[in-house]
């Protein structure tokens, strides 16, 4: 029994870490310009196709990829900015969660038609870690470490660079911010950019270890969205917090029930925490 | 009773009315078949439209009501041999009553954060049924063929299931008009306009918003009970796509939020674009990035729909549209 | 600004407006009528050509257009009264999804004039297309499509290729306690769809009925990745894991048992092992066992058919993987065989019947008890009509050969076995 608690918890922790850097993407676009990203999962899938793609045509070490992913998913956002958001941006709701959906179609029809839907993968071991009824492939813990890597590295750009403090400035109160002189349009693509650039590298992350198909981005979309709410939408570090609740969840749950009772358990506490409280379990405001 | 004799409600109503009515003189299965589908998806979408149209509530979990709902309907027609009129009825009522009592706790909830919460219950509702006994689990609940004898015949069973689809089909757009043209209705588009104003004005909100709910919710459920028992099964994944409610939501958005005829054309057109799409030789294999691009387009460029757009470009239009 | 949507729009209504009606007699009549004496039957059927199920069904479809192109190449099908048969497909993608499948099997039907159907892949879209083919009473041969409970709903015209879902690992149970009778316990993760929920659960009551203790009995998700929960979830000596569901699930529930690295004696999954990409797991691959309906090593032949008092009747088997590969670049799975041994029974039984005529040929599958280059086919012809009795599964396990490269080996019935079982990891 303890055992079992033990590997179960481990097992659902470690993968709880890259389900925060997935929905990180996701808080931050909601906490700069309210907007959900409803293409969110796709460019999850984009990240891993990407990583596979430079894994078997250029020979590339998956690790290595994932620098030219989370480059071209920062410019892939800032035109998906340009494209389908700026327009709508002060809409109501329902035309950026379409606009958003719309490329969502896009990405997996025109992905569907040149990766098909047989499911890849990317064959890369580098061993597991073995202690006592832990076992965890390494790829897995890289992949966790990256997700705090990840972290360090948005937070750092948040607070100690001029884009990143223009960024807190425009999510703060935007009209403000344009008053001080800072280019609001500018700062929402980065921020738009940023967010696409963390869910793609999470994708190259995960495609490391579960194989992909152009629609495999949905589920992590959809537990970004419950990792948001329990997180607090718009805090990336709560997404991190969020995403250990999670991985936890998936970790513990699974001992006392049926494994397929899981996803019950998650969506009944994400409807609570929305009703509790709506800005999340650690929402400032 | 008098605001349903305007022209622009009376519009939609005779169209359903006339269309239904050359089906079933034609007597074609092939076009019967076309227009069932088509048929479904006015019905929910204008069923949609009474919770997003009117009172701007954005849900992602409409199909939750066709789920349920369907599902009740068509477990009291496999299970307990109720015939085809009485389960739908009774699938319908489920699905409003989930909507009362769901509607209660989320309908709290504003702007994304309520969309958001209906796709949690959307997956909530879809992982639940998969473990569900009495709904079969994973997979499902069928009928035997011989119960379409009862209906005489599986041909008759299908024209009559048609029927149904039709009958409901014109109710919901009848009542999509009834909502919009009565006091009540005012009240919800005074929430969508601004919900504390509205407060302020005397709208019971969470009552007027709730029971919104429950009528958008009741359409589906019927319609998924008379869809289930059509194909003759019904598994959790046929009854619970995520991807359909969003359909719902664009076809509403392409013909018009918040009018009675918007939602009927945009899920004519849409269907039949993704129709024409898929069995046309050049974009088979592209259709759904062709019907992302057309979506995007709308949404960017006549965020109003078809039929806001011809009303404010053709105010001529206006009364005969609405 | 105005300007710019009436561009957008004016395009748009136009659109909508053509698409009510005129786009249905714009298309040409597929097939025109050639000689006389020619009778051109058409194959009606819907492919998943996108969504989840693309790659069994394309294969199933490759399997129907070879047999398709081999009969017609062969002069047709002579009947008594002179007349020559050719064969044409007709066909539309059901996206993988059910929600189209009536509407376009009812289309076939009516306005591509379908004479005989074949099911979609699947048993959830063969479900819905067999309510259609019944009501207009076509025949449709199904394959892709093992479940039992589509035979159990009183359909007359539905005929399986596939050994149904309550005869499909039952024998590695079997397997198991030849290989060991010591073994007693037994794990079953399966995939919580129709198809793989009717396999484990006429599994577990036939593991009980042999004396087997079921220690663990979960389903996931379609779709699922992660593995970890359940493998934590089986308990230490858990003498074999079985289940699965399609390929995708099933290979990463495979690769992650490996991983884990779980010691136990057998490894029995669904639908992925069969699959030569399975052998891309590598070391993950080894000694995994998997039911397959047809593997190219299947020993089918006019001997074995004389042995049992059957007629053989179309292709040999090495003939058939010979022309596959040849067409289609890649070996032919139990998804391409199915599909062609439809084309091929379907041929068989007009050649029986001696006529086109939906109840003569009715009759002629009702009576066929033969053996083909798939195995033998017989079908239920009472309560479950149509339920497929004849065709029996093998196993199969893979094995490294002397260069230690993975190789596919049928290690089950003994009679068709080709290689000797071997224990899954237990140390």
């Amino acid at each position: 029994m303890f055992s079992h608690l033990l590997s179960s918890l481990s097992d659902g922790l470690v993968l709880g870490f890259v389900y925060g850097l997935a929905a990180m993407g996701l808080s931050l676009i909601w906490g700069v310009m309210a907007v959900i990203n409803l293409a969110h999962g796709p460019v999850i899938a984009l990240g891993m196709f990407t990583t596979y793609l430079l894994f078997y045509q250029a020979g590339l070490n998956p690790y290595l990829a994932i620098v030219v992913v989370a480059a071209l998913g920062l410019l892939f956002g800032l035109v998906m900015y340009g494209a389908a958001v700026h327009r709508v941006i002060d809409a109501p709701h329902l035309s950026s969660l379409l606009s958003t959906f719309a490329v969502n179609m896009i990405i997996i029809g025109i992905g569907t038609a040149v990766f098909t839907t047989s499911p890849r993968n990317i064959d890369f071991a580098i061993g597991t870690l073995n202690l006592g009824p832990i076992t965890i492939p390494l790829t897995r813990l890289v992949a966790a470490l990256g997700a705090v890597l990840m972290t360090v590295f948005l937070y750092s750009f948040l607070y100690l660079t001029r884009p990143g403090k223009a960024i807190r400035a425009v999510a703060n109160n935007r009209e403000a911010a344009e008053l001080m002189g800072i280019p609001s349009s500018a700062i929402l693509a980065l921020s738009f950019g940023l967010g696409t650039m963390l869910a793609a590298t999470a994708g190259a992350f995960i495609s490391t270890f579960f194989p992909f198909t152009i629609l495999s981005g949905f589920p992590y979309e959809l537990k970004s969205f419950v990792i948001c709410v329990l997180g607090g939408l718009g805090h990336p570090l709560g997404a991190l917090v969020g995403g250990l609740i999670l991985g936890g969840l998936e970790g513990l749950v699974p001992i006392f029930m049926p494994v397929s009772w899981v996803p019950v358990v998650e969506f009944s506490l994400f409807v609570l925490v929305l009703l509790v409280r709506p800005t999340g379990l650690f929402g400032a405001k | 009773m008098r605001n349903l004799l305007r022209l622009g409600y009376l519009l939609p109503v005779v169209l359903i009315l006339i269309w239904g009515l050359v089906v079933i003189i034609h007597g074609e299965d092939t076009l019967r078949e076309k227009t069932f589908t088509l048929l479904m998806f006015v019905g929910m979408a204008s069923s949609l439209n009474i919770l997003l149209g009117y009172t701007g509530y954005v849900s992602f979990g409409h199909i939750v009501f066709f789920g349920l709902g369907g599902y009740f309907g068509f477990y009291l027609l496999a299970q307990h041999d109720w015939s085809l009129i009485p389960a739908s009825l009774a699938g319908g009522a489920m699905s409003a009553v989930i909507a009362g009592l769901l509607g209660v706790a989320v309908l709290r909830l504003r702007g994304a954060y309520f969309a958001l919460a209906t796709i949690g219950i959307n997956e909530a509702a879809r992982a639940f049924v998969t473990n569900f006994g009495p709904f079969g689990g994973a997979t499902g609940l069928y009928v035997n063929f011989s119960v379409y004898e009862a209906y005489g015949g599986a041909s008759q069973a299908l024209w009559s299931t048609f029927t149904c689809l039709w009958i409901t089909a014109l109710a919901t757009i009848i009542a999509s008009a009834l909502v919009k043209g009565s006091r009540f209705g005012l009240g919800l588009m005074a929430i969508r306009e601004d919900e504390d104003a509205a407060m302020v004005m005397g709208v019971k909100a969470p009552q007027a918003k709730t029971l919104a709910f429950m009528i958008s919710a009741f359409f589906p459920g019927l319609i998924g009970t008379l869809y289930f028992f059509k194909n003759g099964n019904v598994e959790p994944g046929d009854a619970f796509h995520l991807h359909m409610s969003i359909e719902l939501l664009v076809m509403v958005m392409l013909g018009g939020q918040g009018t009675v005829f918007g939602p009927m054309l945009g899920a004519v057109t849409y269907e039949g674009l993704r129709g024409y799409l898929l069995t046309s030789p050049l974009f088979k294999s592209l259709h759904l990035a062709v019907s992302g691009l057309f979506l995007l387009i709308i949404v960017l460029f006549v965020p109003a729909g078809v039929v806001g757009w011809i009303r404010h470009r053709l105010p001529i239009t206006r009364r005969l549209l609405e | 600004m105005q300007k710019m949507k009436f561009w957008f729009l004016t395009p748009l209504i136009i659109l909508s407006l053509i698409m009510g009606g005129p786009s249905l007699a714009a298309e040409k009549k597929a097939i025109q009528p050639a000689a006389k004496a020619v009778e051109n039957v058409v194959i009606g059927f819907t492919a998943s050509q996108t969504g989840k199920f693309n790659v069994e069904s394309t294969r199933q479809i490759h399997g129907l257009s070879l047999w398709m192109d081999q009969v017609n190449a062969a002069g047709g099908i002579k009947l008594p009264e002179g007349t020559v048969v050719k064969f044409a497909a007709k066909f539309y993608d059901d996206e993988s999804k059910k929600d189209r499948v009536q509407e376009l099997y009812t289309r076939l039907i009516n306005e591509d004039k379908a004479d005989f159907l074949i099911s979609p892949y699947s048993s959830g879209l063969t479900d819905a297309a067999a309510v259609i083919a019944q009501q207009y009473k076509r025949i449709m041969i199904t394959c892709g499509a093992a479940s039992d409970s589509t035979y159990n709903k009183g359909y007359t015209l539905v005929y399986q290729t596939y050994t149904p879902a309550s005869r499909y690992l039952t024998g590695a149970i079997d397997l198991l306690a030849q290989m060991d009778p010591k073994a007693n316990q037994v794990a079953i993760v399966y995939e919580a769809a129709k198809f793989s929920t009717d396999v484990v659960n006429y599994l577990k009551d036939y593991a009980q009925k042999k004396g087997f203790q079921v220690v663990l009995f979960e389903g996931y998700d379609p779709g699922a990745t992660d593995f970890a929960p359940f493998i934590d979830k089986i308990p230490k000596g858990t003498d074999a894991i079985m289940g699965g569901g399609h390929f995708a699930d099933t290979s990463t529930f495979a690769k992650q048992l490996y991983e884990k690295g779980v010691k136990t004696k057998m490894v029995a999954l669904l639908v992925a092992p069969p699959e030569d990409q399975f052998a891309e797991l590598g070391d993950a691959a080894y000694a995994v066992i998997g039911p397959s309906q047809w593997e190219s090593s299947a020993n089918y032949n006019p001997k074995a058919a004389k042995k049992l008092g059957l007629e053989y009747y179309g292709i040999s088997v090495a003939d058939f993987t010979k022309n596959y590969k040849e067409k289609y670049k890649e070996n032919p799975t139990y998804h391409s065989a199915g599909g062609y041994v439809a084309g091929l029974l379907l041929q068989k039984a007009i050649e029986m019947a001696g006529s086109t005529d939906s109840a003569k040929v009715k009759a002629a599958l009702d009576k066929m008890n033969l053996m083909t280059f798939y195995g033998v086919i017989k079908f239920d012809t009472a309560k479950a009509h149509g339920l497929q009795v004849g065709h029996d599964m093998v196993y199969i396990q893979w094995q490294r050969d002397a260069k230690k490269k993975l190789v596919k080996r049928v290690v089950w019935p003994e009679a068709a076995a080709t290689g000797k079982p071997v224990f899954y990891r237990t140390k």
